[in-house]
């Protein structure tokens, strides 16, 4: 090892490019270390409160891109109060006032205040890239401050965040000179956008590939912006209505077909059905299709466009699209990967207009399949068995049956064969959400089978506490398990309780877990934060027997955090 | 097969149409008993002779109610909490409504804050009844939620048999923890009290229900956190209309303004909302409505104010719809309710003697 000088080493670690991997390096020796942590540029953060910026900032002193999240994803689905925590502001003030050059901050669900974004544009001079996902505290006055400080903003991604939009001044504030834009993406705003400005900026960003509009942005900017940028290689329509007859609309069928660079499409929030013909022309060459927010495209129309799009990749679409539509995408979409089926009737009663026949088709018609997100009515073990046989290579797999513990419904069983049929033949599998009546023998399987897995979610579902053991056993590379509603208790808790600090966080809610068993797991494992979420001030000091209604754990360098709210205890 | 298990309550018995259908059940003769959740955790779904533990039902059914997180619409109401709460929404805002948009639900509410203390296991088998009844479109307060499924169903599933006919309520008890039954639907189930025909025992449900239809409002409250989606999505798809997007603009008449307004209620995407702005609107022309609006920050009324805003607030917000019928706005999911308004109007509560008179009466009875 010490034959190399330290700059051949470093060379050769460039190569190594995964998190992963070059963390592996990392812990070879202390040569590889201190080499490795020098030249490392792109630094992950699972969970912000695992360690501190000041370690961070210590260790990695090249860093230029960094990504951190906040909340437990159960917050996604409101299981988190609203200010439990996740604010990024120490992390930017702690670069700021260090002699970091980052340039590119990727957040994912932590609370983001206006502040925190003036104080990144104004510190951080090289700053290029601000990507944001499911976070909220912010308002589009932070947006300004990013528009009009980071001088070499190449991408402003924002994504399902929760923003507080107070006027659409904040795209004027991208000075003149700003045109180094590649990726913008704002459709999470709800407010109303400066259309002028917008067309300025696009026209004078000749390196933008990436452009998603938001709901404001009607049909005829996106004809004027698509003359512009007909390099564009990912869109996202805005409102997409118009009179097919008008001029407009002819403009737009004829400037699309100038856009022979889109692979990327998504959007739709409001939309005219009958101008979708304009779009044709770029289905063919589709590899990425989001109509999971076009609610206003329906079954035949779903089925026309898709019926273009041979060579889609990827497809997040809502239920809608029903079994039928699913068979369609089957015979079509050859080349699909990724698939995400989401309700439409978000309110989740009613039907849900898939069933496993859709499920079952898309297996039979597209083998590439790796990755599904699934929202149905229903799941028989037959059709999982059958799903498992024609995609093995699943890495992701998660089902959501609407109906919390419904069985089987032609055999009544519980689905513990289907998921055991899952887990055992994609040998690959590194994330599973279950559903539908569970007992504890799934488990057994998923700690048989699973051997890959990083990420369980399960909710409404198992017997008893031996149904989290045979995870927590079985799963030696489980990082995250996230558990709601079912019937684990303290001595699933507390077997093996050094398990804990080889994952990321372990999410229980609504479980059999006390008070007192919390506190057994918080004295025996110092380096991990038991985090008691009590909101309704339920809890007494002292009831030992009580039952903890959310818990949340995770493996940290830095012991318990300051900016807990009063409702959380760290135990 | 899974077992449907049901226990004879042995909570307070609240209502006359709780307990005979209890009896009912086991009347039956198949043995069903109201597993509680350790119950049930006991029994896997397959094999058939769970039993009950009774002690843990009684540990579980003391702290159950408090730590749930409940959502629901604006006054739709958490069982265990104070009557003060009922007219108030999920939480998230701190205004109260000028014009109460949905006072029948205070009529609920005070029939569940009767029926909160029962135990646990007396809304099983009361969901029973407010699932078959409405046909998918049903929610309950509490952790759970869970529609019935009606059409879809396979024949097989009939078989099931114990649970009214409607299949997709056979599952939901046999595996549910006896927390969730319990907290859950007792809540539901509450609101075809008012209807004693409704709660004839299980069997009988399925049939009876549907004619009783319209005597009990489709309350929506779900389960927190599930279907796992999220909030962002929700929330967009919810205001994304189906149908043409169009701006849809109604007139808002008010009794005895000069003028009238129109409102585009695709701006909206809750009553909550709609009520705001339409406050906002015709502040000019009402007096003295907003004095028990100056309640703090929490969402605790007291119950002076609450008798003050009831009793204080002259105006109902009703509508006209499809059919030329003027109905309370509230009723009916927000979706539903766009497409069906033709025109918004607020009127005295003397002139809205149909509508609004009996949920106040509801509710003086409770405070």
């Amino acid at each position: 090892m010490n034959y190399f000088p330290d700059e051949v080493l470093e060379h050769v670690f460039d190569f190594v490019a995964s998190h992963r991997d070059r963390n592996a390096v990392s812990l070879v020796c202390r040569l590889w270390h201190r080499v490795e942590r020098l030249s490392r540029q792109r630094v992950f953060v699972g969970n912000c409160y695992a360690l501190s910026p000041e370690i961070l900032i210590a260790r990695f002193p090249g860093l230029k891109s960094l990504t951190l999240k906040g909340k437990p994803h159960f917050a996604d689905f409101n299981l988190v109060p609203h200010d439990w925590g996740g604010y990024v502001q120490p992390w930017i003030e702690a670069l700021s006032n260090s002699r970091i050059g980052l340039e590119e901050l990727r957040l994912k669900r932590m609370v983001v205040s206006d502040e925190s974004l003036e104080l990144l544009s104004r510190s951080l001079a090289n700053f290029k890239s601000l990507v944001l996902v499911s976070c909220e505290g912010f308002t589009t006055v932070g947006l300004a401050a990013i528009a009009a400080n980071c001088r070499f903003l190449r991408e402003l991604d924002l994504q399902e965040n929760e923003i507080d939009d107070h006027s659409g001044h904040w795209l004027s504030c991208f000075p003149d000179s700003c045109t180094s834009l590649i990726s913008l993406n704002f459709a999470c705003l709800k407010g109303e956008i400066n259309l002028a400005a917008l067309e300025r900026l696009v026209a004078r960003s000749p390196n933008l590939r990436s452009l998603r509009l938001n709901r404001a942005v009607p049909l005829e900017t996106l004809q004027n912006i698509l003359m512009r940028a007909p390099q564009l290689v990912d869109l996202g329509t805005g409102s997409y209505i118009h009179d097919p007859d008008s001029e407009t609309y002819n403009k737009l069928k004829h400037t699309i077909l100038k856009c022979k660079s889109i692979r990327n499409l998504s959007g739709f929030l409001e939309v005219a059905p009958r101008c979708l013909p304009a779009i044709y022309p770029i289905c063919l060459n589709l590899t990425s299709l989001n109509l999971s927010y076009a609610a206003g495209i329906h079954g035949s129309e779903l089925v026309k466009l898709i019926r273009r799009c041979a060579k889609l990749q990827r497809l997040w679409i809502l239920d809608c699209i029903g079994d039928k539509g699913l068979e369609v995408v089957a015979s079509t979409c050859k080349e699909l990967q990724e698939l995400r089926v989401f309700p439409s009737d978000v309110l989740g009663v009613g039907h849900a207009a898939v069933t496993e026949n859709g499920l079952v088709a898309i297996s039979a018609g597209c083998p590439k399949l790796h990755s599904l997100l699934y929202f149905c009515q229903q799941m028989t073990n037959a059709a999982l068995i059958v799903v498992a046989k024609n995609c093995p290579n699943f890495i992701r797999f998660r089902l959501c049956i609407l109906e919390p513990t419904k069985p089987d419904p032609v055999t009544m069983q519980p689905l513990d064969d289907g998921f055991g049929a899952i887990v055992q033949s994609c040998k690959h599998l590194r994330r599973l959400s279950l559903s539908g009546l569970l007992t504890d023998r799934v488990f057994l399987y998923i700690g048989m089978y699973a051997e890959q897995l990083e990420m369980l979610s399960v909710a409404f579902a198992g017997d008893s506490d031996k149904g989290m053991l045979y995870v927590l056993n079985g799963c030696k590379k489980l990082r995250k398990l996230e558990i709601r509603d079912c019937p684990y208790g303290d001595k699933a808790l507390l077997t093996d309780v050094g398990k804990y600090e080889t994952m990321r966080s372990l999410w229980m809610s609504s479980c059999e877990v006390t008070l007192g068993g919390c506190k057994t797991l918080a004295k025996e494992m110092p380096r991990l934060n038991v985090e008691i979420i009590n909101e309704h001030d339920q809890m007494e000091i002292g009831s030992e027997e009580q039952r903890v209604e959310k818990m949340y754990l995770y493996r940290t360098l830095v012991g318990p955090r300051k900016d807990a709210p009063e409702f959380v205890w760290t135990l | 097969m899974s077992p449907l298990l049901l226990t004879a309550d042995e909570g307070e018995q609240s209502n006359v149409s709780s307990s005979p259908t209890v009896d009912c059940i086991s009347q039956n003769g198949s043995g069903l008993k109201e597993c509680n959740y350790m119950g049930l955790s006991d029994c896997s779904s397959v094999d058939c002779s769970a039993v009950s533990s009774s002690s843990e039902e009684k540990k579980n059914n003391l702290n159950l109610k408090a730590t749930e997180l409940r959502l629901g619409l604006p006054g739709s109401q958490s069982p265990g909490r104070t009557p003060e709460l009922c007219l108030l929404n999920t939480g998230k805002h701190d205004e109260k409504p000028l014009f109460p948009l949905i006072p029948s639900k205070e009529g609920i509410c005070s029939l569940l804050q009767k029926h909160v203390v029962s135990g646990n296991k007396r809304g099983f088998s009361d969901t029973i009844d407010v699932f078959s009844e409405v046909k998918g479109s049903v929610y309950t307060a509490g952790n759970w939620m869970i529609h019935a499924t009606s059409d879809s169903q396979p024949p097989q599933s009939v078989g099931q048999g114990k649970f009214p006919g409607n299949s997709g309520m056979n599952v939901v008890p046999s595996s549910m923890s006896s927390g969730a039954c319990s907290r859950i639907l007792e809540f539901s189930g509450k609101i075809l009290q008012e209807d004693p025909c409704s709660t004839n025992g299980i069997s009988h449900n399925h049939k009876t229900a549907s004619k009783n239809n319209s005597s009990a409002p489709a309350l929506k409250a779900q389960v927190v956190g599930w279907p796992p989606i999220r909030s962002f999505r929700k929330n967009s798809l919810a205001t994304t209309p189906k149908n043409s997007p169009i701006a849809l603009f109604v007139k808002v008449s008010m009794d005895g303004a000069p003028y009238q307004r129109k409102v585009d209620l695709r701006t909206y995407s809750t009553y909550q909302e709609l009520s705001t702005a339409l406050e906002k609107m015709f502040s000019c022309f009402t007096i003295g409505q907003c004095g028990s609006q100056g309640a703090p920050g929490r969402e605790m009324l007291s119950e002076s104010k609450l008798r003050d805003l009831l009793h204080g607030s002259e105006y109902v917000l009703t509508y006209e719809d499809k059919d030329g019928d003027w109905m309370l706005v509230g009723d009916v999911p927000w979706v539903m309710f766009i497409e069906s308004c033709k025109r918004l109007k607020i009127m005295r509560g003397s002139d809205a003697i149909g509508l609004a008179p009996r949920a106040m009466e509801k509710t003086s009875k409770r405070i």
